[in-house]
């Protein structure tokens, strides 16, 4: 069962039904505990150039998002302005517009240029082509 | 002048008897030019409580509003602006050389500086059997003036069940009306031979009449209440003919006096109002101007005229706070050209200036439309307006309103002042609007917020909305939005030259994006970034609308990036407020099946889909599905996609048609599912929904409609486009009428290709057809007067035949993780279930 799934209540069963029919690559595992420091999430593969793609990292969720350059970064996965999921949001290489009531959040410091709460933003980096976000200690 | 006083600091003492809209306005705008500093200011008022709008009372009566919505400042408005107030105290009196004010309650009060805003009061004639001998008014009998009064009038009500209301003023139609909502019986009985005669003429206040009468309220015009019967219990009133109306409530509506009992009292001039000069010094009674004594509001008569309305109100006390506060110590009130907009019963009425011609060459011109309940005249003289009246529909008010006030230019063709010649929908009075006007209802932006926004130093459109979100929810008030923001900056706005911008990052239009996207071959967004953007810089707001433009430019030869759609187009379903995802199976024409309804049960409980709606495009929503598990709810129900979700053609609505109608007059549904066979999925600047009605009763609602077609006698086929019926309501325009199915088919698609190729993005139809004007769409659609008919078809037919069910990505992801979850810990759904 992978970490990005296991966590929440969704129709079906813990681990039945069609979460398991899901296809593409499994959600990686979390390879810390809790806590701060680094901590691998998955295959670089998993996240498309130009998107974003949620995790679950030690007691957060986070959206780290690849830019067309090739860079990384990692923001809180949650718009503070409604729920909003920022990992399906439209971005460029400065920005991300939440999908639900385009905020817009700054991908490198996670300011709001629109007027909401800021949001955390990450260290991130590559390691041997796994992704890894760095929570503050 | 100062007056020294026990522990004095060196302020003066404003005293301003009546805490109405015109007393307290004043002291509003005096404190808003720094008057605390120079004034302790205390007020009277009459009546137990702060100060409310009185103009909203007849919402109270009507139980539109709440009787705390209508009170302008509160009782800590005087508190924090250490005003003392006396509620519920009477002055009685003004002792002009101790400059004291007395009050029924024995007090004095010393002033420096006096303002008399004591207002008007109900009038009411005297006829026999209003009142009972030494107790005042009747019972039955009500004023409607003040708040006590409307509480008085809404108890009686509960208990009574027929009124006549004397007078068929403004005030007294909405008396009328109140009194309706509480089950009352009413009989408007006015005197003179049409409604509202002070503001409308014959016609208009007979088309008023009509709309009155539609309400259900009795208008009886021409007619004098000579008596009122009854004892304890009213019966009846009985008019100068002999007619006996029964009736257990009346209404005394019959126009107002000013309140001038005090000044007169006082040794001030008094006629129809307080004498009062051009700096709104009363007058004293051998006409010399007090320095220290002032009146403003509707106890006020200036250069012979007194107003019983709000915008004079405001000017005088702008005027008033000038010469109080040495502000502006020459500042000068001249009067007011009074036009009034006015919602009476809940129908439109404006009025300005003079109500019909008065000299033989004055142009009156007049469109009298009784059984539609629209009035409108305008009087012109020497091509200045004069004058203008509309009932029923206030469109064109605004522009009006201006072009009295400032004698602004009339258009030639003197018919254009009252209707919209295919120009845009005129700049309506913004600076009209009150600052908590709500501008954009999505995100509840209102226009003061607005222009503090701009006030703060943002210069341009885009930067407004972005900092307010005005205009970015629904997009149906971008257009007020612009206006309001133009009108707050007052000529300082940037020149936003993005607006006729395609896309927000790339600086062209459409027509020269297009152009030049063709002629580089750039087949996917990050390649437009690349070659048009300046310094090559993506923009994230800008890839949704590229992405559509080169789907509809290249068909299926783009270079397709998923990072250049929304997220509704990269999961083909549409996002919910929970991040969960509805689920809109293809239903075309609204046809189903017992199959397909037993088919999405299924799929419905095994996915425990949480709400279950039918949609007002004739479809099934199934909502809130979570992201991962779209793809096994598509296999389930093994049905294509409905298009619930994109910038694209989504359905056609049809009613049934022939086959089963008794009034059917064309086979609407068969129709409607081979336009949606054929259309389905087309992406366009903006959604696409149709309808097919079988005949004109319009079940389908077609006239509302991007596209509609109805049915009409002799096997035609009538198709009207740019209708909307969502954030914007417009009846669509006839394109034309086609002798068969076929035609509509054709014409359906070249339209589309035609709207897709030259729209805006985000440009709906309703924008886009009075944009370009009904009669070019014509010329172009219908008889190819640009010779590119055959170009559009092929163009429409290249885009039908690149159809790909997109659901069928449930076997084939484009992507990785293409449906991960996206909010890894939130419990879900919260989409609530019923």
């Amino acid at each position: 069962m992978s970490a990005g799934t296991d966590a929440r209540a969704v129709g079906g069963e813990p681990g039945a039904g069609p979460l398991d029919t899901v296809s593409g690559p499994p959600a990686p595992r979390v390879t810390t505990a809790g806590g701060g420091g680094p901590h691998v999430v998955g295959p670089l593969c998993e996240i498309p150039l130009g998107e974003g793609r949620a995790y679950a990292v030690g007691d957060r969720q986070v959206a780290v998002f690849r830019l067309r350059s090739g860079a990384l970064r990692a923001l809180d996965a949650v718009c503070p302005h409604r729920g909003g999921p920022l990992a399906d949001g439209q971005i460029d290489a400065d920005v991300v517009v939440c999908p639900l009531h385009a905020h817009v959040f700054d991908l490198g410091s996670g300011a709001c240029r629109t007027g909401q709460d800021d949001v955390t933003s990450y260290a991130v980096h590559l390691e041997d082509d796994q992704v890894v976000v760095v929570l503050p200690v | 002048m100062a007056r020294r006083r026990r522990g004095d600091d060196g302020r003066r003492d404003l005293v301003v008897v009546g805490n109405g809209m015109a007393g307290a306005r004043t002291v509003e705008e005096v404190l808003e030019r720094g008057g605390s500093a120079q004034f302790r200011i205390t007020m009277f008022g009459e009546e137990p409580y702060g100060n409310y709008n009185r103009i909203m009372l007849s919402n109270v009566l009507a139980g539109l509003e709440s009787e705390e919505a209508i009170f302008l400042n509160s009782m800590a408005w005087y508190d924090e602006n250490e005003i003392t107030l006396h509620a519920g105290v009477r002055v009685a009196r003004i002792d002009r050389h101790a400059r004291t004010v007395r009050a029924d309650d024995g007090s004095r009060t010393p002033y420096d500086a006096l303002v008399m805003a004591t207002g008007s009061s109900a009038f009411v004639p005297d006829i026999p059997g209003m009142r009972t001998a030494g107790r005042g008014f009747h019972q039955g009998v009500f004023r409607f003036r003040t708040l006590d009064d409307t509480r008085a009038m809404i108890r009686y009500a509960r208990t009574h069940k027929q009124a006549v209301v004397i007078g068929g003023g403004l005030l007294g139609l909405e008396a009328a009306r109140g009194l309706q909502t509480h089950g009352v019986d009413v009989t408007v009985v006015h005197g003179p031979g049409h409604l509202m005669n002070q503001q409308l003429d014959a016609a208009g206040g007979y088309v008023l009449r009509r709309g009155i009468e539609a309400l259900g309220i009795s208008v009886l015009t021409s007619a004098r209440t000579v008596r009122v019967l009854g004892d304890t219990e009213i019966t009846g009133v009985q008019l100068g003919d002999g007619r006996v109306l029964p009736c257990d409530i009346v209404v005394v509506a019959a126009g107002i006096r000013a309140n001038s009992s005090i000044a007169a009292a006082s040794g001030f001039l008094v006629e129809r109002g307080i004498v009062v000069d051009d700096q709104m010094h009363a007058l004293d009674d051998q006409g010399t101007p007090d320095p220290t004594v002032f009146a403003v509001g509707e106890c006020v008569q200036h250069r012979d005229q007194v107003y019983g309305l709000v915008a004079p109100l405001w000017e005088q006390a702008r005027v008033l706070a000038d010469v109080l506060t040495g502000t502006d110590p020459s500042a000068q009130y001249h009067g007011s050209r009074t036009a009034t907009k006015l919602k009476v019963a809940g129908i439109d009425v404006a009025s300005m200036g003079t109500t019909a011609p008065e000299r033989p060459d004055d142009d009156h011109i007049v469109i009298s439309e009784p059984r539609r309940g629209l009035y409108k005249s305008v009087v012109v003289r020497d091509d200045r307006l004069v004058g203008a009246t509309l009932v029923g529909d206030l469109e064109k008010v605004a522009p009006l309103i201006q072009a009295f006030d400032r004698g602004s230019p009339l258009p030639e063709d003197r018919i254009a002042l009252l209707f919209d010649l295919g120009t845009a929908p005129a700049a309506v009075g913004v600076a009209e609007l009150p600052d908590e006007t709500t501008v954009c209802n999505c995100n509840g932006v209102s226009k003061g917020t607005i222009g503090s926004c701009v006030r703060g130093g943002v210069a341009s459109l885009t930067g407004v909305m972005d900092a307010t979100r005005a205009g970015k929810g629904c997009g149906s008030c971008k257009t007020l939005v612009g206006q309001v923001v133009e009108w707050a900056a007052g000529g300082t706005l940037e020149v936003d030259e993005s607006a006729s911008w395609y896309v927000p990052g790339i600086p062209y239009a459409k027509a020269e994006l297009v152009a030049l996207i063709r002629e580089q071959e750039l087949r996917s967004v990050s390649a437009v970034f690349a070659a048009l953007a300046p310094g090559g810089v993506e923009d994230a707001k800008s890839k949704m609308g590229l992405n559509s433009l080169l789907r509809t430019l290249w068909g299926a030869a783009v270079v397709d990036e998923r990072d250049g759609r929304f997220i509704n187009d990269r999961v083909h379903a549409n996002i919910q407020r929970d991040g969960t995802f509805s689920v809109v199976p293809q239903m075309k024409g609204g046809v189903t099946s017992a199959d397909q309804l037993r088919r999405i049960a299924d799929v419905a409980d095994k996915h425990r889909i949480p709400l279950i709606k039918l949609t007002g495009g004739q479809r099934i929503d199934l909502l809130g599905v979570p992201k991962e598990n779209l793809p096994t709810v598509w296999a389930d129900l093994d049905m294509p996609s409905g298009y619930a979700y994109g910038k694209s053609f989504r359905t056609v609505k049809t009613c049934v048609g022939s086959d089963f109608c008794r009034f059917g007059l064309g086979d609407s549904t068969a129709l409607g599912i081979a336009i949606e066979t054929r259309y389905q999925g087309l992406e366009s600047p903006a959604k696409l929904k149709l309808a097919v009605s079988g005949c004109p009763r319009n079940c389908a609602e077609s006239y509302v409609k991007d596209l509609g077609v109805v049915a009409v006698d002799g096997g035609r086929w009538e198709i009207w486009v740019g209708g909307a019926a969502g954030a914007h309501i417009r009846k669509g325009d006839l394109l034309t009428t086609v002798d068969t199915p076929q035609e509509v088919m054709t014409l359906t698609g070249r339209f589309i290709q035609y709207y897709r190729e030259t729209a805006n993005w985000l440009e709906r139809t309703y924008a886009w057809v009075p944009r370009l004007g009904i009669e070019h769409v014509r010329a172009v659609v219908v008889d190819d007067s640009e010779g590119i008919a055959a170009e559009l078809d092929a163009a429409v037919q290249a885009s039908v035949d690149a159809y790909r069910d997109p659901w069928q990505e449930r076997d084939d992801p484009a992507e990785p993780g293409q449906f991960r979850t996206a909010l890894p810990l939130t419990v879900l759904p919260q989409v609530p279930g019923r």
